[in-house]
């Protein structure tokens, strides 16, 4: 319990250093609008594929649990797009993009860490957590929400098509669903799961790389850690942005 | 004008690696701190550039005290700080010209033409030109060192530290390094401080050598009076390979 509380201080503290003496604005800027295009580029082929199959997948076994016909097909398409855009997308997502890219993110730090080019920051006089941290949280932060929208938008289309090759439900009777159903207020939560991820995937794995120790070997755990601990921060963001807003 | 270190402290949970050392870094010299593995000089070096917080004692750059200085100070006196770190430190991700521009791109207003004539400046100076465009993972041990000079030397420092430069080197690059380093600090009248246990650099270039033994400073003098040392753990230190002789 006390190393619980010690590493949620350390980055608590972590966090609060990287406005302590701000560099230029505009090596920020640039460093962040790289990293948001790497991460999102990076990520772009395993979310199409990855959103595109779940969507199938959500519509066929959500047909079959349908199967009484009681209810009307057309429920297939509200349900999918209720559940894509409330929670799979936004979080089943981010589990895949904490493996993909705070993997990254805490090896390229750790790395970083363990050959002293963190020390050669901080000699220069350059803030090392604001420099590191700052460009790779914003770009979390810009990009998760847009490969969050092209996931959800992807799920719901794989969705509809695996429906309609299926012969499980009709795209018409597919979008007939969505729209009948459709709450704009689930988008809104969306975006604010996809902002709170971003942060807490870049900024945990941050940490680790950050106050990485050792070679090698320490990089990989600490982007095995990155990748636990923002799984585990996602969990519990998400039963309280659920329990918050819905 | 020079670094001096008074009474310094440091020491992790039980071991007490430095035990109050006084030493004074003089400009234009190569002060070299020397001892063996386990003696604290990279905790000293750490100490004196910042990396590490001192326990007790004071390090003066020049009047201003190091660990006791405001933000804005210690900022400034940063900027006026190069390193070569023992593994250079190059930044991966960064070509040559992009590792040795980016201090000058963090703290001058300089344009862009300027920047890159200062780094096609300083990479022929650490005799190194045309290799702008060549990232750290393409260049030898020595010429990772020399652009980690040249990164060092960028925003033309007035103390320049030096961790090691000889490790993994072979003895003509070493002592290629070596001499680099001796001429920058004649010409540009640098507080250099350079940690290393090359009993070969020590004597090449050494004009002001600390020993550090077990946490103390044992012994201080010139390259010419180590090698006058009859007895003690320097002594055992300097004439431990054949290849260094008595006078």
């Amino acid at each position: 319990m006390y190393k619980l509380f010690y590493h949620i201080g350390r980055y608590v503290l972590l966090v609060r250093g990287i406005f302590k003496t701000p560099e230029k604005f505009s090596i920020y800027y640039q460093l962040a609008i790289r990293e948001a295009v790497s991460m999102t580029n990076g990520s772009l082929f395993i979310v199409v594929i990855i959103s595109t199959f779940i969507g199938g997948v959500q519509t066929i076994q959500i047909a079959y649990q349908l199967e009484t016909g009681l209810l009307p097909d057309s429920i297939i398409g509200s349900v999918v797009a209720a559940t894509s855009i409330l929670e799979l997308a936004p979080t089943v997502l981010s589990f895949i993009l904490a493996g993909r890219i705070g993997s990254n993110i805490a090896s390229q730090i750790g790395t970083m860490r363990v050959t002293e080019q963190i020390d050669a920051l901080e000699v220069m006089g350059i803030n090392s957590k604001g420099y590191l941290l700052i460009p790779r949280i914003v770009a979390g932060m810009i990009s998760f929400p847009v490969l969050i929208t092209i996931s959800a938008f992807l799920m719901v289309v794989g969705g509809m098509f695996a429906g309609q090759a299926g012969g499980e439900v009709t795209v018409t009777e597919f979008s007939q669903g969505m729209t009948e159903y459709y709450d704009g207020f689930q988008i809104v939560v969306m975006y604010i799961k996809a902002v709170i991820y971003g942060f807490l995937i870049s900024s945990i794995s941050a940490y680790q790389g950050f106050y990485t120790s050792g070679g090698a070997l320490e990089v990989g755990e600490a982007s095995t850690r990155a990748v636990v601990f923002s799984c585990l921060a996602m969990v519990v963001a998400d039963y309280l942005v659920a329990e918050l807003l819905l | 004008m020079a670094i001096e270190v008074q009474n310094l402290h440091k020491s992790f949970g039980d071991k007490h690696v430095l035990q109050g050392i006084d030493f004074t870094f003089h400009k234009g010299k190569i002060n070299m701190i020397i001892g063996a593995s386990g003696s604290g000089k990279s905790v000293m070096l750490k100490s004196i550039v910042g990396l590490m917080e001192p326990d007790e004692g004071k390090v003066i750059f020049d009047g201003v005290d190091f660990h006791h200085c405001d933000m804005t100070t210690k900022r400034e006196l940063r900027k006026n700080i190069g390193m070569l770190f023992q593994g250079s430190a190059l930044f991966d991700s960064m070509t040559v010209e992009q590792n040795v521009t980016f201090p000058l791109q963090m703290f001058t207003k300089n344009s862009v033409a300027e920047n890159r004539d200062r780094v096609a400046f300083v990479l022929e100076r650490v005799k190194l030109p045309g290799s702008e465009k060549l990232y750290p993972s393409e260049l030898s041990g020595g010429m990772m060192k020399r652009v980690g000079i040249a990164r060092a030397i960028a925003m033309n420092p007035n103390y320049l530290f030096v961790d090691e430069p000889n490790s993994g080197l072979d003895p003509l690059t070493a002592k290629v390094i070596d001499e680099l380093i001796q001429e920058l600090t004649y010409e540009y009248e640098m507080t250099t401080v350079v940690v290393s246990h090359d009993m070969n650099s020590v004597v090449n270039i050494g004009d002001n050598i600390m020993f550090l033994y077990k946490g103390k400073k044992e012994w201080e003098g010139d390259n010419k009076a180590i090698l006058a040392i009859t007895s003690g753990p320097l002594e055992e230190f300097v004439f431990v390979s054949d290849l260094i002789r008595r006078n």
